[in-house]
């Protein structure tokens, strides 16, 4: 099994970049093993368990690139290794070629766009402090990418920034808007007149969709990352954010997406909602509001959005459990589905959402949701939204599992996401239920796609293509849920669609 | 500026680590300044005393 | 913490920045430094005679013998063996040293002093003749024929044009010769023919007999374009001292290297030195010669990348990128570049004209070179490692370690 490895001293290259060029290792033929990495001391961990450590490796230090390579030959690890030098050097060559030389620091680059005014950082956690504390410092407003960072960092940073009324939006921020340019992964939504403040990349990203969908669009998306609303944090940026929402003159109605706050912190966020003079729609996925909770609460990301489209228009609303009853009643004319439910998810919240769809209608029958961007699936892999083939492949074994009936997916398309995820999801799927039908099984897949027409991955093209694939595809992440369940629990037509099937 | 101006003026944005982000806001037609981020020399501890150095 | 970073090192970038050195006597080291004694003084950081590499042994011979307490270079090597030289770096005494950097009790020096800031700094000229020059390690007759010639000839001619002139200035000269391509660390050549201009007139004045007029214009003008890099060190040095000691700074007082370590000083943590292993000098070599017979980055001389000059102004000079194999202009203004991301500022007095007029990036702020990873680079004479000459010219890339050292240290010294 040779193995071979090359040094490049004082290269950095960022972790999208690496992981990028270790996936391009790994499919070149003959090839077992690759690995592209910085000479750190976790890393060289790393390779030696992959068993890919050499001696050369063992001279890289932390500001040194890594490439190994563990292949069927020698001739095809030399291959290898060649191609993955060589487009190493394109990459650098293709820069240089522009002309444009490139900060390396922060003031570096305000000594080009004095001007500036938010900093986008994403930097590994170790060093979101210190970057992020730099751009506040000199009054720039921070998008902060990085995860990883100690809870104790972020109380400083947003301590820091709440007193300047600067946003702080994260750690662990992966959408925002700000002024109709999206940041991170973001779907291409109009501008319009719903604000937003969230805790959950994905949830944004499912509300601002649904909201193009409904003929809206976003006035503000203020990400917060995941612990705003922790005890520690206390929700200095959601207050922050509302604030902000409520005297923004292009904000009509404003949506919060977030987990149940801790329970100190529920009074700050309350009172901060009512000091919001406009309507604000409250989507605290697994909390239940109490009465005279200052607000809309709804249950679910779509509810979100319908109930701020109603509210921008003037219109009364109440939530409703599926968009188009009679379609959903006509696709399961015929359908039953026997075992358990596995989801298989990309996005944290809208599988966190399809639990709580699911776990009150279910009963007795399993479910199991997977979060396939959890730190679990991520380590040394690309996010599931970037690099799908963890899950395809898990999607393909779900065609063996005797146990499952039903298989849940979410589908995350917008910028910085995979440029055109379905075909080869679609492929995954057919190739399940082919091997489920084999053994004499049904396999029903149920999905829902959070994107928009003018996405970079068209909507419509995508959904046709699962669709293709024999894909029941719901308008939202909610829908899909409930569509597996009736799938599986005939008796509940009559609750959710108001009568039999 | 404070956050109301913010949301007021058009974005100019400084990047900071992975490159994806810059090219993406290029694509969408917004200015943005990449910058060629590398980790500070030494063990990760450094990051602590380089941000109490550095001052106001 | 109690005193501001970020005050201190405004100060410090202000003193490098309004220095105005001017070259003011000759005096020999033991009248200049206190030198005494079986004492002499090399580049870089402290070392001891056992580790020292060949141009610097070499050097050391040659001194020995110079002063008188060796009658041989077999001698000379058995008394530094046997402990009884004191040696202690030139930096300990504010001097610099080129290259082994040698200096003796009876070493002429030129003396720089800077009334702005009330410093002064000390070195030597250019001594023997090519391929017998102390600083490359030679030690033979020629070598000491020309400290001798040195010391009794040529240093009192400029004693006496001092002394009927006065001062001369070395800033505005400088500023001259940056404009001229200069980048006064491998490229001297402008600041050489402007130094030759000035003394010219005054040595005819004040040198007879004629043969050795004829000598020392020979001296000053004769194939050396590097001539002026004494002149050039002593002035740097003359402003670096302003910061030593200077409290609550992170900028970099010292830059040396002693052929075996690379070390630095920070301003505000005064005497204490952090060291790492020299580097291998990348460059071009003369015909005949190459790295497996270099020495490594050697010399005092890296004050002029402390005083934002050398390879810190790389981009003011076109015609060092091809002394030191620089890939192209654009590599060197790239290079200025990085040099701006981890000074404190820019030197008005220096003024860059390819880059619009941007003046050199000036005070070496060790926060900033851990923050980005990039150090000072360091434009230099390559030594031979066994032999008495210089090799070839290049570009040194010093560690990074003593860096971070030197941050972890200021830490400690200023707690929060």
């Amino acid at each position: 099994m040779p193995t071979r490895a090359l040094v490049r001293r004082s290269f950095y290259q960022d972790s999208m970049v690496l992981m990028q060029a270790a996936a391009e290792l790994r499919a070149l033929p003959g090839v077992r093993e690759a690995a592209a990495l910085m000479g750190t001391p976790a890393n060289h961990e790393v390779l030696a368990a992959a068993g890919l450590a050499t001696p050369e490796t063992k001279t890289a230090t932390a500001s040194d690139l890594l490439l190994a390579v563990d292949a069927d030959t020698e001739a095809a690890a030399e291959a290898a290794l060649a191609a993955g030098a060589r487009r190493l050097d394109e990459r650098t060559q293709a820069r240089e070629a522009t002309g444009r030389v490139l900060p390396r620091t922060l003031d570096g680059a305000l000594r080009q766009i004095p001007d500036a005014n938010l900093a986008l950082i994403s930097v590994p956690g170790a060093y979101a402090k210190l970057e992020a504390m730099s751009a506040l410092r000199r009054g720039l407003h921070v998008f902060l990418f990085s995860d990883n960072v100690p809870i104790a960092d972020e109380v400083e940073l947003k301590r820091f920034a709440a007193r300047q009324r600067l946003l702080c939006m994260g750690p662990d921020c992966g959408t925002a808007y700000v002024g109709g340019v999206g940041l991170g992964f973001a779907n291409v939504v109009p501008r319009g007149r719903v604000g937003c403040v969230a805790a959950s990349g994905t949830g944004l990203q499912a509300v601002a969709s649904r909201l193009a969908a409904l003929g809206e669009g976003i006035s503000h998306g203020i990400g917060v990352g995941g612990r705003d609303l922790s005890a520690e944090v206390g929700g200095a940026m959601t207050t922050l954010a509302l604030e902000a929402l409520g005297a923004d003159a292009a904000t009509e109605a404003v949506v919060v997406v977030s987990k149940p706050p801790a329970p100190g912190v529920l009074a700050a966020l309350e009172a901060a909602i009512a000091a919001v003079r406009k309507p604000v729609v409250v989507c605290c996925l697994g909390a239940t509001p109490r009465a005279g909770a200052p607000g809309t609460w709804v249950t679910t990301l779509d509810d979100a959005a319908g109930a701020a489209a109603a509210a921008v228009r003037g219109e009364s609303w109440a939530p409703r459990l599926f968009g188009d009853p009679a379609a959903v009643r006509a696709r399961l004319a015929g359908l039953q589905a026997r075992g358990s439910v596995l989801g298989l998810y990309t996005g944290g919240t809208l599988a966190h959402e399809a639990h709580l769809v699911l776990a009150p209608l279910l009963g007795a029958i399993p479910h199991r949701i997977v979060d396939l961007g959890d730190d679990e699936y991520t380590r040394g892999r690309l996010h599931p939204m970037i690099d799908p083939s963890l899950r395809e492949s898990m999607v393909r074994e779900a065609g063996d599992a005797r146990d499952v009936g039903v298989l849940l997916l979410d589908l995350v398309l917008g910028r910085a996401a995979h440029t055109d995820p379905a075909p080869s999801l679609a492929a995954a799927i057919r190739a399940a239920r082919a091997r489920a039908t084999k053994a004499g099984r049904a396999l029903l897949v149920v999905a829902s796609v959070v994107g928009t027409a003018q996405d970079p991955q068209p909507l419509a093209a995508q959904v046709a293509a699962l669709e293709g694939a024999g894909t029941v595809v719901l308008p939202s992440n909610a829908e899909a849920a409930r569509f597996a369940a009736l799938a599986l629990v005939p008796d509940l037509a009559a609750r959710l669609l108001g009568g039999a099937r | 500026m404070s956050v109301e101006t913010l949301l007021a003026r058009p974005l100019r944005m400084i990047n900071l680590g992975l490159e994806v982000f810059a090219r993406e806001m290029e694509a969408a037609g917004a200015e943005v300044v990449h910058v060629d981020w590398r980790p500070p020399a030494g063990s990760p501890d450094m990051a602590a005393l380089l941000a109490r150095l550095e001052d106001e | 913490m109690a005193v501001s970073v970020a005050a201190a090192n405004r100060e410090a970038l202000d003193r490098l920045c309004r220095a105005r050195p001017a070259w003011t006597a000759m005096r020999s080291a033991r009248e200049a430094l206190g030198l005494t004694g079986q004492s002499l003084l090399h580049a870089g950081p402290p070392i001891a005679w056992e580790r020292m590499c060949g141009p610097m042994r070499g050097a050391v011979k040659a001194a020995a013998q110079f002063e008188g307490w060796a009658r041989t270079a077999e001698d000379a090597e058995r008394l530094a063996a046997a402990g009884e030289i004191a040696f202690a770096p030139c930096h300990s005494r504010g001097a610099v040293g080129p290259m082994a950097g040698v200096i003796s009790p009876g070493t002429p020096l030129l003396v720089v002093e800077d009334a702005v800031n009330k410093t002064a700094a000390f070195t030597f000229m250019a001594d023997g003749p090519w391929g017998h020059q102390l600083r490359f390690g030679a030690h033979g007759p020629e070598t000491l024929q020309g400290l001798a010639w040195v010391r009794d000839v040529a240093a009192p001619a400029f004693q006496a044009v001092l002394e009927r002139e006065g001062p001369i200035d070395l800033a505005s000269l400088m500023a001259q010769a940056l404009a001229m391509g200069d980048e006064m660390h491998m490229r001297n050549a402008a600041a050489t023919g402007l130094l030759a201009r000035r003394l010219a007139a005054p040595l005819a004045g004040v040198v007879s007999p004629r043969e050795d007029l004829e000598a020392i214009l020979r001296f000053v003008t004769r194939d050396n374009d590097q001539f002026f890099l004494a002149w050039s060190m002593a002035a740097a040095k003359a402003a670096a001292r302003s910061i030593d000691g200077l409290e609550g700074s992170t900028i970099v007082a010292t830059m040396a290297r002693n052929g075996v370590e690379f070390g630095i000083r920070v301003a505000g943590l005064g005497d204490r030195w952090f060291t790492g292993p020299a580097s291998v000098v990348e460059g071009l070599y003369f015909p005949g010669s190459g790295p497996a017979d270099a020495n490594l980055d050697t010399g005092d001389s890296a004050i002029m990348e402390t005083w934002g000059l050398g390879g810190m102004a790389m981009a003011a000079s076109p015609a060092v990128q091809k002394i030191v194999g620089a890939k192209s202009f654009a590599d060197a203004v790239a290079t200025t570049r990085d040099m701006a991301e981890i000074c404190a500022g820019a030197n008005p007095l220096f003024p860059i004209a390819p880059l619009n007029g941007a003046g050199t990036p000036t005070g070496i702020d060790v926060r900033k070179v851990v923050r980005t990873g990039i150090v000072p680079k360091i434009n230099t004479a390559i030594a031979h490692a066994r032999a008495p000459r210089m090799i070839g010219a290049g570009i040194a890339t010093p560690p990074v370690e003593p860096f971070v050292a030197a941050l972890t240290a200021f830490g400690e010294a200023y707690p929060g």
